[in-house]
């Protein structure tokens, strides 16, 4: 293990969040077991009044773990230097796989918990909080994430040892490299970008009829297409959107952005990508919530707001992208 | 927004009129944030001073290993390090550590070799002349040690037993403190005599290689050339330093962990311990119509206020600590010590990683022990409070 400041304090961070999970996941359990919302004795009100603690807690630790991702990335980024033949946070992934699923894990945590948290925003906003049930469970299934979040990210620390050769981002994001990085990195430059443009263009025309139409198909299409695009745009960063940023045809590497060598630029690429998706999910999303008139009203509000934070930060992030290929004298013609 | 920013304005007033009581867990946030930053920026000064020098050592450096020690290299494997491909200038070193008694000190001892006038050059006085013998060029630290100015004589044991006396010709000025401070320059023919060391064998070998990214390779050709030596590169070297000041400030990190969770039970203790006219005061709040989750909030902004105010004056102070009064606490334990050691200035850095552990380290375990408390004091019935 290395005994590094900025990995005590992920290890800490993990520890209080294991702690208080422990205890939410228990009352969610309970609220599950015995919510009634027509029943008025002194366990519905004492459960009700818990729902707030839980709601608290639950809002702490998925606040903290969207930043202890950041954290995560940067650590993992910086910490390059310890690892012979590591240049970026691939290397130090490399040194100790289990990284890797910590990164996924996180990954799917920051969507998760986006949309647990404009559940709850929903439920707290309607008169007698008609998803508490749904919520809590949806928190129960969020909970097993974050513990193996937790467990993947001690393994990954514990394991690591600084005198372990590992492979850089040159060798696993190249045309050789084999593996679904590999083969992320050989994807045709040119057909990538069509398909890259297109769907954002698509993305933000859809999102766009969404939100003068009424329709709950053209929501949940919202929803979905911005699930695709997350999917098109990461491919895209390994394939030919870096390789602008970079100036060399040969580099595919999406964490090398994200140091002072580049500006820094990966941190507001992917901070725009993953919030216009988290909103463009959300959108379809909330279509499946409108149970009742009450919540209808309520998330028809949020819902409005959301394609447009949506759009606006999906334009953000699209401009990012083409500014390097406009501005800079680097072209990829000829590959 | 009007009514987050009206509860913020709330919990700013509540909080001014129990000033004393707020101010004990202020004091020590305050302390604890102190000692923590104290840890993270002196660690990181000392990185980037360590990597400042270091940028002007060489890229490559060959020694001799026998025994797994480290051994005399011979001149004869300079020549043959030449003809492979990449490299450039072959520069054979004699240095050595020289113990003085008298001062109780270790020096650091080096035998003139061509280029090294380039490489350092902040100079009171002369350098050593091409084949001048008896005289020699110290550091400030030796010169204040032993009360030499230039023109006097220094006298070194040698091996044979006897004293070998030195004319200072120069002094190296406090701009490079922190290379030359122990360092004593003589002739190589000076410094064989003087250790008794055979004609063509040296301590190492510097190789200059043209191309940055053909060092690996150099050093794997002269390896197998040579499998009796040991080639260091600078990145080795950099990459130690760095792990080596890592793990040094994470043991002083970890040595406080004591305090940190002793820090948390306070302010536990200090959120739950309500007196009854706060209790009375929430107890209002609710009869006159404020939420569960209103009460929360305020509670929330008051925590917020709380640790934003401990977090930036301790940051501060550890600022101030290092940058201006020499971390005078924690350099022993961080810094290394020996009896002529460098003074030298910090550099003033901060960047928001160190920001952000920080935070993760205080800010998070405070706000995290407050939860259940000031959920425990939203929940209160009014008429429970107000009855008495």
């Amino acid at each position: 293990m290395i005994l590094h400041p900025g990995i005590i304090a992920l290890l800490t961070g993990a520890l209080i969040e294991v702690a208080l999970l422990i205890y939410s996941s228990y009352i969610g359990l309970v609220i599950i077991m015995r919510w009634n919302a027509n029943s008025s004795t002194e366990e519905q009100l004492s459960l009700e009044r818990k729902t707030y603690l839980v709601s608290t807690i639950m809002s702490f630790v998925l606040a903290f773990s969207i930043l202890s991702t950041l954290l995560f990335i940067y650590t993992v980024d910086g910490m390059h230097r310890l690892f012979t033949g590591a240049m970026c946070a691939t290397g130090s992934l490399n040194a100790n796989p289990v990284g890797w699923y910590a990164l996924y894990m996180k990954i799917s945590i920051f969507f998760l918990a986006s949309i647990w948290i404009a559940v709850n925003y929903i439920d707290q906003r309607t008169e007698d909080s008609p998803l508490v049930k749904k919520k809590f469970i949806l928190l129960l299934c969020i909970t097993p994430f974050l513990f193996s979040d937790i467990y993947l990210q001690f393994r990954y620390f514990l394991g690591l040892k600084p005198n372990i050769i590992t492979s850089c981002c040159g060798s696993l994001f190249s045309k050789e490299g084999g593996g679904m990085a590999g083969g992320l990195s050989g994807l045709p430059t040119h057909p990538m970008e069509y398909i890259f443009f297109s769907s954002i263009f698509i993305y933000v025309f859809i999102a766009c009829v969404s939100l003068f139409s009424s329709k709950g198909f053209i929501k949940y299409l919202t929803g979905l297409m911005a699930i695709v695009l997350f999917i098109i745009s990461l491919a895209s960063i390994i394939s030919f959107i870096s390789l602008y940023f970079y100036e060399i045809p040969t580099h595919h590497c999406p964490f090398d952005i994200l140091q002072g060598h580049y500006n820094y630029i990966g941190y507001p690429l992917y901070i725009s990508l993953f919030g216009g998706t988290v909103f463009g999910i959300l959108t379809g999303v909330g279509e499946g919530l409108k149970k009742s008139r009450l919540l209808t009203i309520q998330i028809n509000n949020l819902q409005r707001k959301w394609t447009i934070t949506s759009i606006a930060l999906i334009t953000i992030f699209a401009l990012i992208c083409i500014y390097p290929m406009i501005f800079s004298s680097f072209t990829l013609e000829g590959y | 927004m009007g009514k987050h920013i009206k509860i913020l304005e709330f919990a700013l007033s509540s909080l001014w009129r129990r000033k004393y009581k707020n101010l004990g867990i202020i004091m020590v946030f305050t302390l604890i944030v102190m000692t923590l930053s104290s840890i993270l920026l002196l660690t990181y000064s000392f990185k980037r001073e360590a990597f400042a020098i270091l940028k002007g050592a060489p890229e490559l450096i060959i020694q001799k290993i026998r025994a797994g020690r480290h051994d005399f290299i011979p001149l004869s494997y300079t020549k043959k390090i030449r003809e492979v491909p990449g490299v450039g200038k072959v520069i054979p070193r004699l240095w050595g550590y020289y113990y003085d008694i008298s001062t109780g000190g270790n020096y650091t001892v080096l035998g003139t070799f061509r280029g090294i006038k380039n490489s350092i050059n902040v100079l009171k006085g002369k350098f050593i002349r091409h084949g001048e013998s008896g005289v020699c060029v110290i550091g400030k630290g030796i010169s204040q040690a032993r009360f030499a100015e230039i023109g006097d004589r220094i006298p070194i044991k040698g091996a044979d037993g006897k004293f070998h006396s030195f004319r200072i010709k120069g002094i190296f000025g406090a701009d490079s403190n922190i290379i030359t401070n122990d360092l004593i320059i003589i002739n190589p023919e000076d410094f064989k005599s003087l250790f008794g060391i055979e004609n063509n064998i040296f301590t190492d070998i510097v190789v200059q290689v043209y191309n940055p990214s053909e060092i690996n390779n150099v050093a794997a050709r002269i390896k197998a050339l040579f499998p009796d030596t040991r080639p260091i590169t600078k990145k080795e070297i950099l990459r130690t330093y760095d792990t080596l000041f890592d793990w040094r400030s994470g043991l002083v990190l970890t040595m406080f962990a004591g305090a940190l969770l002793a820090f948390v039970i306070l302010a536990w203790d200090k959120a739950t311990a309500m007196n009854a006219e706060e209790k009375k005061e929430i107890g209002i709040l609710k009869a006159i119509g404020w939420e569960t989750s209103d009460i929360m909030e305020l509670k929330f902004w008051e925590g917020f206020v709380i640790s934003s105010l401990s977090f930036l004056t301790g940051l501060i102070g550890g600022y101030i600590h290092i940058f201006f009064f020499g971390a005078s606490i924690f350099s022993p334990a961080l810094k290394g010590w020996s009896v002529i050691y460098p003074d030298f200035h910090l550099m003033p850095y901060i960047n928001p990683y160190q920001i952000a552990v920080l935070l993760f380290l205080t800010v998070i375990p405070y706000m995290a022990a407050t939860i259940v408390p000031s959920w425990k004091a939203s929940i209160t019935d009014p008429d429970v409070i107000m009855r008495g």
